[in-house]
């Protein structure tokens, strides 16, 4: 592993942290404007899930390279209460929070690949990559 | 930090230039309704130039204080939705149905104009 940069979500501002951070590495790697608004917004959902479902987690950002690709992955992690329906959370509409959230569905189609972990109990981890064109 | 608001007339003016976090998205939305009721405005034109992504929260309080600002008897235009930030809120799945928008400041300043009949 090249690089790894983490942000603990403990609070809202570790929110805004996250998605500086996020912000500020895809601009390193030469996304696009329009890349860089996919990712701030795919770590700004995904760290508010945390804050919002879990209490307290991290989300990482690393540098992938894969068959001469290079992208940016996102680990979202926590030991929250996990999720009890993953095929409920990924259709559009669904919430358990009255709304807060644009929900799983969104980060997924703002991203390229996405990936959930879930155990009841003990927790979630979200990894998702988005790839340089 | 504070969003500043500038009253023009009968309209109330913003413009956010820097990234909302949560504390200031609320404060700002009590902030507008507060001047809404001091000024009697009866048209905002709020300008999102400077703003580069929207995430679900940020857009739920827009949507929120736009139609708090309707129920007080105010017409809000949102001006300046970046290229970016169009095609993000649409992939999240957030089309923020049902509210006015125009390209610029200029151009939503006209919008209320011919809404409110002047």
């Amino acid at each position: 592993m090249e690089f790894q940069s983490c942000v603990k979500i403990i609070n809202e501002w570790d929110i805004v942290a996250a998605r500086q951070l996020g912000r500020n590495v895809a601009k390193e790697l030469g996304f696009g404007t329009v890349d860089q608004a996919r990712i701030t917004t795919a770590i700004s959902e995904l760290a508010r899930n945390i804050y919002l479902y879990a209490g307290r987690g991290s989300v990482c950002i690393e540098k992938e390279y894969e068959h001469g690709k290079s992208g940016m992955k996102i680990i979202a992690s926590d030991e929250g209460p996990g999720i009890q329906d993953i095929r409920k959370v990924m259709e559009d509409g669904y919430t358990t929070s009255g709304g807060l959230g644009a929900g799983l569905p969104g980060v997924k189609r703002l991203m390229d690949e996405f990936d959930i972990d879930s155990f009841p109990s003990k927790g979630t981890t979200i990894t998702t990559i988005k790839w340089l064109r | 930090m504070r969003i500043p608001i500038l009253k023009l007339y009968d309209y109330l003016l913003v413009s956010i230039q820097w990234e909302l976090d949560d504390a200031t998205a609320l404060g700002f939305q009590e902030d507008l309704l507060q001047k809404i009721h001091d000024t009697s405005a009866n048209g905002v034109v709020i300008d999102l130039t400077s703003i580069d992504f929207i995430d679900s929260f940020i857009a739920k309080v827009l949507g929120d204080v736009l139609s708090m600002s309707k129920l007080m008897g105010a017409k809000v235009v949102i001006t300046g939705i970046q290229p970016a930030v169009a095609i993000t809120l649409i992939e999240l799945g957030i089309s923020l149905e049902g509210v006015m928008t125009a390209l610029d400041l200029e151009k939503g300043l006209e919008k209320l104009q011919q809404e409110l009949g002047e």
